[in-house]
């Protein structure tokens, strides 16, 4: 008896799931262009990553091992609701292991482990355009993106310099797509930049509620925008991790008392994890049970 | 023949039969002037008579139902009318600048006043932020702008300093065709005196090419080398500015002038 009551597969009907893919490979095909595509009512709030929820639903088949990070961790609510919706109604393997999953969908982070082809990275974006707080106009921004008309968004890296004397924008940092669209790489750290161009992995972006799909096709040129005498930077906190010591991830700042200690530790859990299996230790970390067994 | 001559022979601007409809009124219907490198056209005329029409038909702001603008672009004479919009957007921001009446519609209230000043030099490619804001302190002072006040926002400064602001705003990248509505509207006279002061110099010093839009005649007097009277969406008179004004032909040119308020 075929089951009535069960969801189609990764929830989504399937002629909705051809629409997404429709507007996937437009964007892929025009690398940094905003593709307008109609978006549905998920089972979640707006700016839970209802946009990645359908792009990652279009993209999935039923051999995928589908990975979900929030902030770069595999374990907070965000994460692991979205990892289980997709294991009820897909029934897909999961993982946190980076190097393993074929599906990664992400909010905010790139993982630090280099993505290899063949993997898709889903990120959620509450806002896709970039030039949003600058033209209110969502008429004229088009009309910007139609014209390359971007003198505006260097206005703001501007401001920035003549108010905090550096550019202070430290995540959602804008590029320009092979020389052609500025695109916004959701609210990423500035130090993940360098990781969007010539990444190996398909890299797609879905706005749900802005109802727009980007993409990065593997290989694609990223460059963030900058002035000549104020050069882009991918700025972390300067410090080690303290769990696993890795001296060149992107960290967290945790605070572990109301006396005013505090510690770094990798936002990157899954990179973490294995770099302490593997034996190394942080100025704050017991080595973990794998490495004290030997 | 000399070259000044031979220079002359070729309009910066040439208006052929322009006309805007609006549904069955008329915006302006039938205008046609030529305007030289250097010459400051006034326009005036009372409320509704086209004026505003015309300006924002010859920006681009308006698309015109019928005629011809030919502007004398570095690449010779085009018809901004068939241009396409990126060519025409790019002339917007590097060979005209438009002076808005109202400095609030004309300026980016929520940036400072160098970042003003800054994004015409941004958006036509300048990448040096050095370079930028010290021709932004340099305009700034032109427009006799202290340079301690280039990180504050237009919202603290005064009328007149809006408007001064957005002068410096659009001719940092040297238009060759201003445009302006209005230029002193809503400023008092002591204010409105020093920013014409300061208008006339800068279109001298640079040689610029003005259409200036007003209802007041003191301000033509004092700018305009020409001068276009219309009424009703049509062009009644034109001629040199202070032969129309001392010597009005048509009735309602005479009038216009005898309407002004003898102190």
């Amino acid at each position: 008896m075929t089951d009535q009551t069960a969801y189609n597969f990764a929830y989504l009907d399937e002629q909705t799931k051809r629409m997404i893919r429709r507007a996937i490979l437009k964007g892929v095909a025009i690398p940094g262009y905003q593709v307008p595509f109609a978006s549905r009512e998920m089972p979640m709030p707006y700016g839970w990553g209802t946009g990645g929820v359908q792009v990652t639903a279009a993209c999935l088949v039923p051999e995928d091992r589908l990975k979900v990070i929030d902030q770069g961790a595999d374990d907070t609510t965000n994460a692991v609701s979205i990892r289980r919706f997709f294991q009820r109604t897909a029934g897909v393997a999961v993982t946190e292991a980076t190097a393993e999953a074929t599906v990664i969908q992400t909010r905010h982070r790139i993982p630090e482990t280099p993505l290899t082809e063949g993997q898709i990275l889903v990120y959620q974006v509450p806002i896709p355009e970039p030039l949003r707080f600058l033209e209110p106009r969502e008429t004229e921004t088009r009309k910007m993106h139609e014209l390359e008309d971007y003198g505006l968004m260097h206005v703001k890296l501007y401001e920035d310099i003549s108010r905090h004397g550096q550019i202070a924008t430290a995540y959602d940092y804008p590029v320009k797509v092979e020389g052609r669209y500025v695109m916004d790489p959701s609210p990423i750290p500035k130090f993940d930049n360098p990781k969007l161009g010539g990444n190996a992995a398909i890299q797609l972006f879905g706005a749900g509620r802005e109802q727009r799909i980007y993409a990065l096709p593997p290989y694609t040129q990223a460059i963030s925008l900058d002035f000549d005498d104020y050069p882009f930077t991918a700025s972390k906190a300067d410090h080690a991790c303290d769990l696993c010591g890795a001296p060149d991830s992107y960290l967290d700042e945790v605070i572990t008392d109301d006396q005013g200690s505090r510690m770094f530790v990798c936002s990157d859990t899954d990179f973490c994890a294995s770099r302490r299996a593997a034996g190394h230790v942080g100025p704050m970390g017991a080595p973990s049970a794998g490495a004290a067994e030997e | 023949m000399s070259i000044l001559a031979k220079m002359k022979m070729q309009p910066l601007l040439s208006v052929r039969d322009l006309s805007k409809f609006y549904g069955g009124r008329i915006g302006c219907a039938d205008v046609g002037f030529d305007l030289y490198p250097g010459e400051v056209l006034g326009v005036v005329g009372e409320s509704g008579s086209g004026k505003s029409t015309l300006l924002s038909c010859l920006a681009g702001h308006l698309a015109p139902d019928r005629g011809e603008v030919i502007f004398d672009t570095q690449e010779g004479p085009r018809d901004t009318v068939q241009m396409a919009e990126a060519a025409r957007r790019r002339l917007a921001r590097t060979d005209w600048a438009y002076v808005h009446q109202n400095p609030r519609d004309g300026l980016r209230m929520g940036v400072s006043a160098g970042g003003n000043v800054g994004e015409r030099l941004m958006a036509v490619g300048a990448r040096h932020y050095g370079q930028i804001r010290g021709a932004a302190v340099d305009w700034l002072g032109r427009v006799e702008i202290a340079a301690d006040r280039v990180d504050d926002r237009p919202s603290a400064f005064s009328g007149g300093m809006q408007q001064r602001l957005q002068i410096a705003r659009n001719l940092v990248t040297g238009p060759r065709l201003v445009f302006m509505d209005e230029p002193t509207g809503g400023l008092d006279v002591s204010v409105q005196a020093r920013l014409l002061d300061l208008l006339r110099g800068l279109v001298r010093e640079m040689g610029l090419s003005a259409i200036i839009v007003t209802h007041d005649l003191a301000v033509v007097r004092l700018l305009a080398d020409r001068l276009m009277v219309m009424k009703g969406g049509y062009v009644v008179e034109q001629g040199l500015t202070d032969q129309v004004l001392d010597d009005p032909q048509h009735a309602y040119t005479q009038l216009l002038v005898s309407s002004v308020l003898q102190v």
